[in-house]
């Protein structure tokens, strides 16, 4: 018996009793064919103790390098930002953490008000009427997007820019394989933004959907309005993926006309866990309610008249729609859309838009202290690229330092190939950053170095 | 809800339509033991005025909570009025399958289609095979 | 309660200007006015209307809506198909070591040697319990998996040159299947299933043509049963050249007894959620991880996590990432998967160890076979008539038409009425072949008394609806909120709240 299962020899012979049988191998006898039994054990270690579990697991762990043992820079869609400790003691509950998706909401109405409470605070960032309770993570999200496009217009295309993250094109490239759409990418201009025209050309009467990013990859501030009419204008569907934080302060992406917008959620008081799990946000104008995927939870009353929440458009999914659903998607990320309204909440109205003006100051003065060329010169916030005449230098200097210098450009954009890309958050501070540009000039100045575990405030 | 009925003016088609016919135009809808079947009904998308609707085959979609239901065109025509009303109060299907809850107008193309129905009593015994 | 404190507030119900619970750093470098740093056009003119509390709020809050959610550290959750299996405590504590949880997935692979590993590992495991030696762990969920296995299999046959159009599942197919057919652009095809409940053979054959790509098939199925003809079928499929796809969901009820590997699959998903103890979350996050034969390896997503022999500086071996796959179908998400999922599920695999994987199944099987028996007893068995006379591997289906016949009560009113009992219901109206299905999935970490409790809660029910069918029809009566009105919520949909 294991630590996890009960049955006791006593308890056995009673079940094996009530059922009528001698043994349980005569169930397995009877139902389960001899050319598909594995006559053998499982090829794996024996089973360990929980300490010894919790040991392994540890040395593990100890191997990683991670954003406690470095400063870093890193970004490029997943951000080291502070996750406030109430985040964690609130989604450890056991009623939030073990319950499973709330079909039966007559004992599932904490869970569903939290989606609900959720889908407001995207609406309310992403300036859209409607979203759903969460979607995987951010470039999948993405795909999504034009898989309701597709069934939408009906068409075959679909025009991204280069700006939109690697992971998102890529994903998207993958799912419209297999729904037999293409995928045609459009360039970014000499300041490291869509280049509009571009993108305008590549639209036609077969496109379904057109996508763009805010910030887009670089960091760069994208200019919205042109960019949606360029891809409204032979009736094609807008969709945007945003960083949910920059949101705080950019106009949001439902006031340009969007039609969809996506997006990765793991800034918002989710865990790095080396990438995973996280969340995916999706956004959409009223029109597309009934086409959206993924759960979404109304409001409604009970036989008592009390206030209370319910999955709701159940039609459009998979248990009941089947091979007509308007997405696959099952499990989704509940918990850590929990911990992402949790941390909105505790931002705040106004904590939103200080945190976001916090990264778009420190930003700037990373850039311009920085003093490198720029791949982006135009606006940017919480992310920027620049040209490093030497990046193996750079980073070798940089680890010896305890820092890590960012994201290197080259192997998804081999047209910035000595480009680097450098993340800004809330945690990164000014002795950090002026620790980076001493870094960046030839050879580095000893004394500039400082606590390589980046205590230094 | 209303009480299970069949009219006997009407003609039926095996998937569970109703439809009414006025000289070259007839009024579909669904029988008391599709509405039944379905539950309350929660949102009707109907076709466009102008659009053609084929014999057996599905020219919208009927939703309640837990089922989608397809509508089939007991005859073949032109879409001529469709009940807007419903957007509002699709339970009416429900309440009143055969009144209020008629689904579309249609100018027929084809008055033989007509003669393919069933009459009240042989959609009847196919409730209860 | 209250207005102001009233349990059903939403947290912006609660929110007053002025409160707040964050308070940002010092700001440490220039207070460049944002106007100067974006353009006009760019900057927010409405702020967004989140709420404004401070932290004891907002634990009140969270806390007293936690409270109105059952759960499975609390109780019993029998719900066929979805393995709810105690979550170990281990679990939560080794997920969030720094070296796990702060670190990021950009990392240079060479100072992520630790979670490559565990990833690495992870693989080996669910590959040799599966009996198919090359996995990704890429997919976040089945339904995910699911779309791995069906790209990859259309990869698979256009590298071939073939093109085809089918994909054919049982009619017991849980929806995610059909559903995820149509996504990767096939049309479904519905085998029927034979009296013994596994699938048709002689329709599969009729069905099984060159056209066709796939056969999805969950063993057991979501009847509960093996299908004991699983090598015919494979032998079907494969000879008109289709891959067979395996719905891991059930996998719960073979582990280290029955490999899909050895039974003809050539791809399998895991439900990590399922399975393998990742809690449910109330709805995710999931993993779904696939494992494939020899002929699908090379059409994996990217990167592959690979084991590289000696060099970089040492003789040791060393986890990579590996992106040069040129016949990949690419990425389904950013970066490796669900991370944090596979710390948990490898430490249970960790804990549990080959021995206890296959009594983790045994045990399955037995509390299975237990509670149906409990329940095939009299004054319930007639009520509940067990759909498919056979023995159940992990879940097995009864149908409510006795109790709807009899007493007049519905599976659903059963259902909500075990809530009063504080216990979850079983899954019920599926699978749609069954008519008032109520499908039972105990899992092994339930002890014998738990089993005795809910048969005789069940039992009381339905006692109860013969005296007065009325109690059921409108429990239930002991939870938060009564009977839910799901049709108004539908008609007109209010999924946000109102701008203020």
């Amino acid at each position: 018996m294991s630590r996890y299962t009960s049955a006791t020899d006593a308890d056995r012979r009673e079940m094996l009793d009530a059922i009528g049988v001698g043994s349980l191998d005569e169930i397995f006898e009877s139902e389960i064919p001899e050319e598909v039994r594995l006559r053998r054990p499982l090829d794996l270690p024996p089973g360990m103790a929980e300490q010894d579990v919790n040991d392994h697991l540890g040395k593990l762990a100890a191997r990683n390098t991670h954003c406690d043992d470095e400063v870093s820079f890193l970004g490029a869609g997943m951000y080291d930002h502070y996750v406030p400790a109430l985040i964690d003691s609130i989604i450890t509950r056991s009623e939030f953490l073990t319950p499973y998706t709330p079909y039966q909401p007559e004992i599932s109405q904490g869970g569903l008000q939290v989606m609900f409470e959720f889908q407001t605070a995207i609406s309310e960032l992403t300036g859209l009427p409607v979203s759903n309770a969460s979607m995987y993570e951010g470039p999948s999200s993405v795909a999504s997007a034009g898989y309701l496009a597709k069934l939408e217009t009906k068409r075959r295309r679909f025009v991204i820019s280069r700006g939109v993250h690697p992971h998102s094109r890529e994903t998207l490239a993958t799912y419209a394989a297999g729904f037999g759409s293409e995928v045609v990418e459009t360039p970014l201009d000499d300041a490291g933004a869509t280049d509009v025209e571009a993108l305008a050309a590549a639209v036609d009467d077969d496109t379904a959907a057109v996508f763009v990013q805010q910030p887009n990859f670089l960091g760069t501030v994208e200019d919205l309005g042109p960019l949606v009419e360029a891809g409204k204008c032979t009736g094609a569907l807008v969709v945007c993926a945003a960083d949910p934080l920059p949101l705080g302060i950019l106009e949001p992406p439902g006031s340009f006309g969007v039609d969809v917008c996506v997006g990765e959620g793991q800034s918002l008081g989710n865990r790095l866990d080396f990438g995973g799990p996280s969340f995916g946000f999706f956004a959409a104008q009223e029109r597309y309610i009934r086409k959206m995927p993924g759960r979404i939870a109304g409001e409604t009353v009970d036989a008592e008249g009390r206030r209370g929440f319910v999955l709701t458009l159940q039609t459009r999914e998979q248990h009941i729609r089947r091979e007509k659903a308007t997405h696959n998607i099952c499990t989704s990320q509940a918990l850590n859309a929990l911990a992402g309204v949790i941390y909105l909440s505790w931002l705040g109205k106004r904590g939103v838009v200080e945190l976001a003006e916090l990264m778009l100051r420190r930003t700037h003065y990373a850039r311009e202290t920085l003093g490198l060329e720029r791949i982006n010169p135009g606006p940017v916030v919480r992310e920027f690229a620049v040209r490093v005449p030497d990046l193996d230098g750079l980073f070798a200097r940089a680890r010896d330092a305890g820092i890590n210098p960012g994201y290197r450009l080259g192997r998804d954009y081999p047209e910035y190939e000595d480009g680097l890309l450098v993340a800004i958050t809330e945690r990164r501070t000014k002795t950090q950053i002026d620790q980076l540009a001493a870094l960046c000039t030839k050879g580095s100045d000893p004394l500039s170095v400082g606590d390589s575990r980046g205590l230094t405030p | 809800m209303a009480e299970e009925s069949y009219p006997p003016e009407l003609k039926y088609h095996p998937e569970h339509d109703w439809a009414r016919i006025d000289g070259d135009e007839a009024t579909f809808g669904i029988t008391w033991y599709a509405q039944d079947a379905l539950g309350e009904v929660v949102f009707y998308d109907p076709p466009e005025v102008g659009t053609t609707v084929t014999a057996n085959e599905s020219y919208a979609e009927v939703e309640s909570v837990k089922a989608v239901s397809d509508v089939f065109a007991p005859l073949s025509g032109e879409v001529i009025e469709v009940n807007q009303a419903l957007a509002d109060t699709p339970e009416r299907i429900n309440d009143d399958p055969y009144g209020e809850g008629w689904l579309v107008k249609v100018r027929l193309s084809d008055s033989a289609e007509v003669e393919t129905l069933l009459d009240v009593e042989a959609y009847r015994k196919l409730l209860t095979a | 309660m209250s207005e102001a404190v009233g349990a059903t507030r939403t947290i912006y119900e609660r929110s007053r200007e002025g409160r707040r619970a964050f308070a940002p750093p010092v700001l440490d470098v220039p207070d460049v006015p944002v106007a100067d740093l974006l353009p006009k056009g760019a900057i927010r003119r409405t702020p967004a209307e989140l709420p404004e509390v401070s932290e004891p709020e907002i634990v009140r809050h969270y806390n007293t809506l936690s409270k109105k959610n059952f759960d499975l550290d609390t109780g019993f959750y029998p719900l066929g198909s979805c393995t709810m299996k105690h979550n170990p405590k281990l679990h939560e504590r080794v997920a969030a070591l720094p070296g796990h949880a702060r670190l990021h997935p950009l990392q240079d692979p060479e100072r992520a040697q630790g979670a490559l590993e565990l990833m690495w590992r992870l693989q080996g495991a669910l590959g040799e319990i599966a009996g198919l030696p090359h996995v990704s762990l890429q997919p976040s969920a089945g339904s995910h998996g699911e779309l791995a296995g069906l790209l990859l299999t259309r990869a698979y046959h256009e590298d071939r040159g073939q093109e085809r159009h089918k994909v054919l599942t049982p009619d017991t197919a849980h929806g995610t299947n059909p559903a995820t057919v149509t996504m990767a652009g096939y049309e479904v095809v519905k085998v029927g299933t034979a009296p013994d409940g596994g699938v048709d053979v002689d329709d599969l054959r009729e069905k099984a043509t060159e056209d066709v790509a796939c056969l999805m098939l969950t063993n057991p199925n979501t009847l509960g049963l093996f299908d004991r003809n699983i090598r015919e079928i494979a032998s079907i499929v494969h000879g008109v050249g289709g891959t067979l796809y395996y719905d891991g969901a059930n996998l719960n009820a073979v582990m280290g007894i029955s490999r899909p590997g050895d039974m003809g699959f050539d791809i399998v998903h895991f439900n990590l959620h399922k399975t393998f103890t990742q809690p449910h979350g109330g709805g995710g996050p999931g993993s779904g991880p696939i494992a494939v034969s020899d002929r699908i390896e090379p059409f994996l997503p990217r990167p592959q996590i690979v084991r590289r022999e000696g060099s970089n500086g040492s003789a040791d071996a060393w986890f990579d990432l590996d992106h040069e796959r040129p016949k990949s179908i690419g990425r389904l998400r950013g970066f490796h998967g669900n991370f944090g999922v596979f710390v948990r599920s490898y430490a249970y695999i960790c804990s549990l160890g080959a021995d206890g994987l296959r009594e983790a199944s045994e045990m399955a099987v037995l509390n299975a076979n237990y509670l149906k028996a409990l329940l095939g007893r009299e004054g319930i068995a007639e009520h509940l008539p067990l759909a498919f006379d056979r023995h159940c591997m992990h879940e097995f289906v009864l149908s409510g038409t006795g109790a709807k016949e009899k007493l007049g009560i519905k599976t659903l009113d059963i259902a909500k009425r075990l809530l009063d009992h504080e216990v979850h219901p079983p899954t019920v109206y599926f699978p749609l072949l069954v008519d008032e299905a109520l499908m039972i999935e105990p899992t092994e970490t339930e002890p014998k008394e738990r089993l005795d409790h809910f048969a005789a809660a069940v039992r009381a029910i339905l006692e109860e609806a013969a005296e007065d069918p009325e109690v059921a029809r409108h429990a239930p009566y002991s939870t938060p909120v009564r009977r839910l009105d799901e049709a108004g919520a539908a008609k007109r949909p209010v999924v946000r709240q109102p701008v203020p």
